[in-house]
């Protein structure tokens, strides 16, 4: 029970103090609306929209929640007030769950900004929703346990944003937004299956354009497995680089 | 009753032993006090005894709660006022305290009223729902201590609680921790103000280079170091012509003229006072007053130490700065 008070509140507290602010709201629309545009402009309707959405969800939700997270974490470190969650007898694993939610739930927002856009010009009945919320959630949780692990290497808010970016653009051109994996260089394929949104992206490609590399069963598996292997690594670091 | 054990603490950052050795035990209910620079390892002990960092060797006990195995048990019975303010900016003072509050599982109604007593307790209550970066700097520091004791901890930690604050605020701090200290709390506190430690402290521990030089009541300081009888007397006239005389008179003593109208008799036994009375009387000069001066805590931790206490205000005024 005590647990489960201070989670809410750590919660909740992110919720209000960063992410329901206005600029913040703001990014979460423009951002995916922005990309949803220039995709659009530079296919000159030669991509149908069914076919942008799976990489502008993804995209969505990697950006929002890695940059949240790992900004706002490195914020409260700066400020000190980290170090309240860290003396308080709150379990590393239940900090580190209510720091992530705050930031899942923001990625979540941001993946169906474009959804909401894309319906006014296409027909999104064919798409299995169910399937997507779970492709959006899972790429929200690995996404925010990666901002977490960035979180916990930075030491300044310039240097979260820079971390920040040297995982999620190459992520971006190795998962299959841009160039289908199967057209990537040898060399380059098995790093693109290392990385989570490679998967993430592929349960949506499967269930909004009908077309992936993998099972769906297995795509949530792997998706799983990353998690839990980026949980492990985040409390581990955590323990190592902020009890030190 | 031993409420803390710390036993041969050691911090080391790379080579460099931050705390070497350390070992101190605190009495329930008793008002600790680690006295000592920049760098002494204050800090660094304070951060091993809460959790907030990892001890290289050594046993922390508090509470009979292995401090370093079981941390988070420990945590639950302390609370920590750090050196520096750590709330959050845009909350204002009561979602601080309750943010605070709950973080010890403390139900809304209870961490509600606690936070609204705390307010009043702290002559907080008009500008509780101001945000905290709109305090001033000891309105940040008390509400910074009231989000320390929110959850009523058994055991306190302050570090430098009065530093860089106006001196209004730093008594109402002072007063506090008395107050706390009449509740039964027990509380360790870090501070390189000699006369506040001596005001508050019931043991003092004097923190060097990482290792504790001498610990021990005031009393006990005191009386742990030789120091010299002196006895200040008030004049109605010089007596810089009859210097030699009296000295000559009392060769165990030795005279020194502060200013023209009194002078200062320094002995290493024990002063009697009439004979001297009596001379001056007979020279025709009058004593007012008569006044032992007594070595003070700073004159103990001087001779302890080799660091005088004006450079320990100096060099944290530098880090304020």
């Amino acid at each position: 029970m005590h647990a489960s008070i201070a989670f809410w509140n750590i919660l909740k507290k992110d919720i209000k103090n960063y992410y329901l602010k206005p600029p913040n709201i703001s990014w979460g629309i423009i951002f995916p609306l922005s990309w949803t545009l220039m995709q659009l402009v530079r296919s000159q309707g030669s991509i149908g929209i069914l076919g942008l959405l799976p990489g502008l969800m993804a995209m969505s939700v990697l950006f929002g929640t890695t940059s949240m997270l790992a900004v706002t974490i490195t914020f409260e470190r700066r400020g000190r007030s980290f170090d309240r969650l860290l003396l308080a007898p709150v379990s590393i694993s239940t900090l580190v769950f209510a720091k992530i939610l705050g930031a899942i739930l923001f990625g979540i927002f941001n993946a169906f900004v474009p959804v909401v856009f894309a319906s006014f010009f296409t027909d999104l009945s064919g798409v299995d929703w169910g399937i997507a919320v779970i492709a959006a959630v899972l790429i929200a949780i690995t996404s925010a346990l990666l901002g977490l692990l960035i979180a916990i290497s930075a030491r300044e808010v310039f240097e979260a944003q820079t971390f920040s970016n040297f995982f999620r653009f190459p992520m971006l051109f190795l998962c299959g937004l841009y160039i289908p994996i199967n057209n990537l260089p040898q060399l380059l394929k098995p790093i693109s299956f290392c990385l989570p949104l490679t998967y993430g992206t592929d349960i949506l490609n499967a269930t909004i354009a009908g077309n992936s590399i993998f099972d769906i069963i297995f795509n949530i598996i792997v998706m799983l497995a990353f998690a839990a292997l980026l949980f492990y690594l985040c409390q581990r670091n955590i323990k190592k680089k902020w009890i030190l | 009753m031993e409420i803390v054990n710390v036993t041969n603490l050691k911090k080391l950052y790379g080579e460099f032993p931050a705390v070497n050795e350390v070992s101190f035990s605190i009495k329930q209910g008793e008002v600790f006090g680690f006295l000592g620079p920049n760098g002494a390892g204050k800090t660094s002990t304070i951060n091993m005894m809460t959790g907030l960092s990892r001890p290289a060797g050594g046993q922390i006990t508090i509470d009979r709660i292995d401090a370093i195995k079981d941390v988070k048990k420990v945590q639950k019975i302390i609370g920590v006022i750090p050196d520096e303010n750590n709330l959050y900016d845009e909350m204002d003072g009561f979602d601080n305290l309750c943010f605070c509050a709950s973080l010890y599982g403390m139900r809304k109604k209870e961490r509600e009223k606690q936070a609204l007593e705390l307010l009043e307790q702290f002559n907080l209550t008009k500008t509780g729902k101001r945000p905290f970066k709109a305090y001033s700097k000891g309105m940040k520091r008390k509400l910074t201590i009231a989000a320390g004791i929110i959850h009523n901890p058994k055991i306190l930690f302050l570090d430098e609680p009065t530093t860089g604050i106006d001196i209004e605020s730093a008594r109402q701090i002072r007063e506090l921790v008395l107050d706390l200290k009449k509740q039964g709390k027990t509380i360790f506190i870090t501070t390189h103000y000699i006369e506040e430690a001596e005001r508050i402290c019931d043991r003092i521990a004097f923190i060097v280079n990482g290792r504790i030089v001498k610990i021990g009541t005031v009393t006990e300081l005191m009386e742990s170091v030789d120091h010299e009888h002196k006895i200040k007397l008030q004049l109605d006239n010089g007596i810089e012509g009859i210097k030699k005389e009296l000295e000559d008179n009392f060769s165990n003593c030795r005279i020194e003229i502060p200013d023209e109208n009194s002078c200062l008799i320094i002995s290493k036994e024990r002063i009697a006072l009439s004979p001297i009375l009596q001379l001056l009387d007979n020279k025709g000069i009058s004593v007012y007053e008569a006044k032992e001066i007594k070595p003070s805590l700073e004159d103990v931790f001087v001779k302890v130490t080799g660091i005088k206490a004006s450079k320990l205000i100096k060099e944290k005024e530098k880090v304020g700065k």
